[in-house]
């Protein structure tokens, strides 16, 4: 055994390695294949877990056997890979054309990912460094299988549902998939009926005037009391710098029953304006200590000599300070509007017209035992649609925002 | 000189009040007196009916019609004050009676001049007051026009005082009692530690894997980042709603899946179940099973945030750090252990503080998934159902008190923290 193991150019442990490496890369291959095909299609494809192990391991052998002998381009990982369906195809129950095909494909992608796997590392003389690669590429990989599926399986569960009836998904709860050759009017049937039938036409405008307007009330002081506290001096300015903080810790739930019982009795409970109010107070205080924390940068040089010639302090604002600030001031605008579009508790609690409601309030109409799941999931990603576009269109601006707004440092 | 320099002081001081005003007025008003103010509410009785200011409503019968001229018709004002608990203290009524009504006997008190109808009541309602008033009136042909609405002919008015029942003196710890003595209150406070604490925890250790997963260039890196703050920018309530429903046990996919691939047996009906029994060694465990779920949630939805400020601190770690610990051979899990967490030590501590603290304020998550059902209770949750749910503002004040003054020692801890890490 142990002669004609060395006479491949093998190891013991690079043996092992190979079995190991083969029968994890090929077990999730094929295991997130089977995952997509079965929640794609109507069809349920079941792998079983020993013999796909197996498969795997012999595919790892095999490949550290191709390589020690012939270099091993990744050409021929695929075309290994794919030569392992074969025994695959010995053990599956039901094998359809697509299917067929499909695990063709998803055992070359295999092999490709088995050779990836055992890259660079010489399987005659395996040290403790070459271990310990490949148990980060094991603890790598997993991970980022890990986080692309939790994040990525809400995202599509909500949208495939928009478009699925309830006799569709009951029948095949596991599919996600859904057909596109129905006629559109059926296929958007959940968007048509939510935006006309639910009001959420209406709805998106309420949310975006208020979101929009909560960004305007919310820079005009944020940017004056930022500009002060960086710029001025005056009694308490320490103070008042540190409090900025602090007040953004306030919790909303503290906030709700005072605002409801006072709103209430002046009568701006039911409407936009108070939801506009409390928006503003809840993001001039983060707004505020972004921009102090950018104004902080910016050179004063500019200002003092502006200053010298002539130019009031608003001429210096506007002419220098604000020209200076745009790209903050853009990452401030998105992060607010972010909250104000998201929120959800104060619009729940403070409007009862329909006529004035926002998504997050229009939402909760939807929960209903009688409004079908379909509805939901169309609001859901009507509501989740502009934000997320807004977020891919200004990336950049949004994650300097999320991480100015959160800690110092 | 010196004049000169205070009075240029002065002005700049004075320019930085100007400034500061409009964000100073909104965060008082909207903020800082909400606080106190709830401060206020939770040492009253003060209920959701009490916001709006009572007042003496009168719902006008007729208990006997007229069906010709000469019948008498008999009129029923049945009174009361719209509070059970605040008075009402001056009260004038007035009513238009219609041609061809004629007051055959007047109750005391009650006045009639040039066809209205008139009492005034000086000392006004107590709250809860009741009384019912009977008229009688003979008709005559002129009644039985179509402008005289025949079952409320006489439409009465009232204008009245009241005192604003917020701002009465009479103070009270019955909110407190009525909170703290709540069967649940314990439970409900285990759990509002319980859930931030694990669910900051978890979603600072999926924060590290994620940036360690990140924190190298390699082609498609731009596009995970953005992909791994999905969670976090999306609004809670489409993701909480999509949970609820992959999550539901009939037509959910996790349950179809697990039950596809024999992991359960039975469907599990994950946000509505309080413990999930495990056999283990010949003992039954009890998993709290919703609680878990919503501590996974946060977890999902958090993750994100975390991981933004691990990745900038992994980028402010000196690189020679690692380059050193290259030269002594020390391998991907030591590097990762002796340099890599001890330099995120800070950010860490930081974030676990911000994240329990927010978690701890936070309503929607639970209140979307739960509704606070099935063990997974928290303040927040009890503030919002003792005020809305049981209409009692007294008592979910209290409740929110509890949680402002818990909340205010983890601020003063939070703030102790992060002065250190600047002091550093």
């Amino acid at each position: 055994m142990n002669k004609s193991l060395s006479l491949a150019g093998l190891s013991p442990a690079g043996l092992l390695s190979a079995l190991l490496m083969g029968a994890l890369a090929t077990a999730l291959t094929i295991g997130i294949w089977s995952v997509v095909h079965t929640l794609s299609t109507p069809l349920v494809i079941e792998v079983s877990i020993p013999h796909l192990l197996l498969i795997g391991a012999a595919l790892g052998l095999l490949w550290a056997l191709v390589r020690e002998r012939f270099g091993g381009r990744y050409l021929h990982s695929w075309a290994l890979g794919a030569l392992m369906s074969v025994p695959w195809f010995a053990f599956a129950h039901t094998v359809t054309p697509g299917i067929a095909a499909g695990a063709v494909a998803a055992f070359a992608i295999a092999g490709r990912v088995t050779a990836g796997a055992l890259r660079g590392i010489p399987m005659h003389k395996l040290r403790q460094d070459h271990i310990e690669e490949l148990a980060v590429r094991v603890l790598r990989t997993g991970a980022l299988v890990f986080f692309v599926g939790i994040v990525l399986f809400p995202f599509l569960f909500m949208i495939s549902s928009s478009f699925k009836t309830r006799a569709e998904y009951l029948s095949d709860p596991l599919n996600l998939g859904f057909s596109l050759s129905q006629p559109p009017a059926q296929l958007f049937n959940g968007y048509i009926e939510v935006l006309t039938r639910f009001n959420f036409g209406a709805y998106i405008f309420n949310s975006a005037i208020i979101a929009l307007a909560t960004v305007i009330v919310t820079l005009v002081p944020a940017i004056l009391g930022a500009y002060a506290v960086t710029r001025l001096k005056f009694p308490g300015r320490q103070a008042l710098s540190k409090s900025i903080l602090l007040i953004y810790m306030f919790p909303a739930i503290v906030l709700v029953i005072p605002l409801y019982s006072v709103f209430t009795q002046l009568g701006l409970r039911d409407t936009r304006l108070g939801l506009l109010i409390v928006y503003s107070a809840m993001t001039i205080p983060v707004a505020l200590y972004m921009l102090r924390s950018y104004f902080q940068t910016l050179p004063r040089d500019l200002e003092e000599a502006a200053l010298i010639d002539g130019l009031s302090r608003f001429g210096v604002i506007l002419q220098i300070t604000l020209p200076l600030s745009v790209p903050a001031i853009a990452s401030v605008g998105l992060y607010v509007f972010m909250i104000a579009w998201n929120e959800f508790l104060f619009a729940f609690m403070f409007l009862d017209s329909p006529g004035i409601f926002t998504l997050s309030r229009g939402m909760i109409m939807l929960d209903d035992q009688e409004v079908p799941r379909q509805f939901l999931m169309a609001g859901a990603t009507v509501i989740t649609v502009p934000i997320m576009f807004l977020f891919f269109r200004f990336q950049r601006l949004l994650v300097g925002g999320l991480t100015a707004g959160g800690v110092k440092g | 000189m010196k004049k000169t320099y205070s009075s240029l002081a002065a002005r700049e001081a004075r320019l930085a009040f100007w400034m500061l005003l409009p964000a100073f007025t909104i965060v008082a008003a909207v903020i800082l007196f909400p606080v106190v103010a709830n401060f206020w509410l939770s040492f009253k009785t003060v209920g959701l009916g009490d916001l709006r200011p009572p007042t003496a409503t009168i719902r006008e019968q007729v208990t006997e019609a007229p069906q010709h001229p000469g019948d008498e018709l008999v009129l029923l004002y049945r009174m009361r004050n719209s509070s059970r608990t605040v008075p009402i203290q001056h009260i004038q009524i007035s009513a238009h009676i219609p041609p061809g009504l004629i007051p055959a006997r007047l109750p005391q008190h009650w006045q009639i001049e040039n066809s209205t109808l008139t009492r005034v009541y000086p000392d006004g309602w107590e709250g809860g007051y009741t009384e019912d008033i009977e008229f009688q009136f003979t008709t005559a042909p002129e009644y039985f026009t179509p402008e005289v609405d025949a079952r409320r002919p006489t439409n009465p008015q009232t204008v009245s005082r009241a005192r604003n029942p917020l701002l009465s003196a009479n103070l009270t710890l019955e909110n407190f009692r009525f909170v703290i003595s709540a069967r649940e209150f314990w439970t409900v406070l285990r759990t509002s530690f319980v859930y931030p604490f694990l669910g900051a925890f978890l979603s600072i250790v999926m924060g590290i894997a994620a940036a360690q997963l990140l924190n190298r260039q390699f082609r498609g890196q731009g596009i995970l980042r953005g992909l791994f703050l999905f969670p976090y920018v999306a609004p809670v309530i489409a993701v909480a709603f999509t949970w609820v429903f992959f999550l539901d046990p009939f037509s959910g996919t996790v349950n179809t899946f697990a039950m596809e691939l024999g992991i359960f047996e039975q469907p599990i009906s994950f946000l509505s179940e309080r413990y999930y029994r495990v056999e283990l060694f010949g003992t039954t465990v009890r998993l709290p099973l919703a609680l878990t779920v919503v501590i996974l949630f946060d977890a999902w939805r958090y993750f994100p945030f975390s991981f933004l400020f691990i990745l900038a601190r992994f980028q402010a770690i000196p690189d020679q750090l690692y380059e050193s610990a290259d030269v002594d051979g020390a391998g991907h899990f030591r590097k990762f252990f002796s340099i890599t967490l001890p330099q995120l030590y800070g950010v860490v501590t930081t974030l676990f503080l911000l994240r329990f603290m927010w978690t701890f304020n936070k309503f929607d998550d639970v209140f979307l998934l739960t509704g606070g059902a099935a063990g997974t209770r928290t303040l927040p949750i009890q503030v919002y159902d003792n005020a809305f749910g049981r209409a009692n503002i007294g008592a979910g004040s209290a409740a929110a008190v509890i949680l402002f003054v818990l909340l205010a020692v983890f601020m003063a801890l939070y703030f102790r923290t992060i002065r250190e890490d600047i002091d550093e």
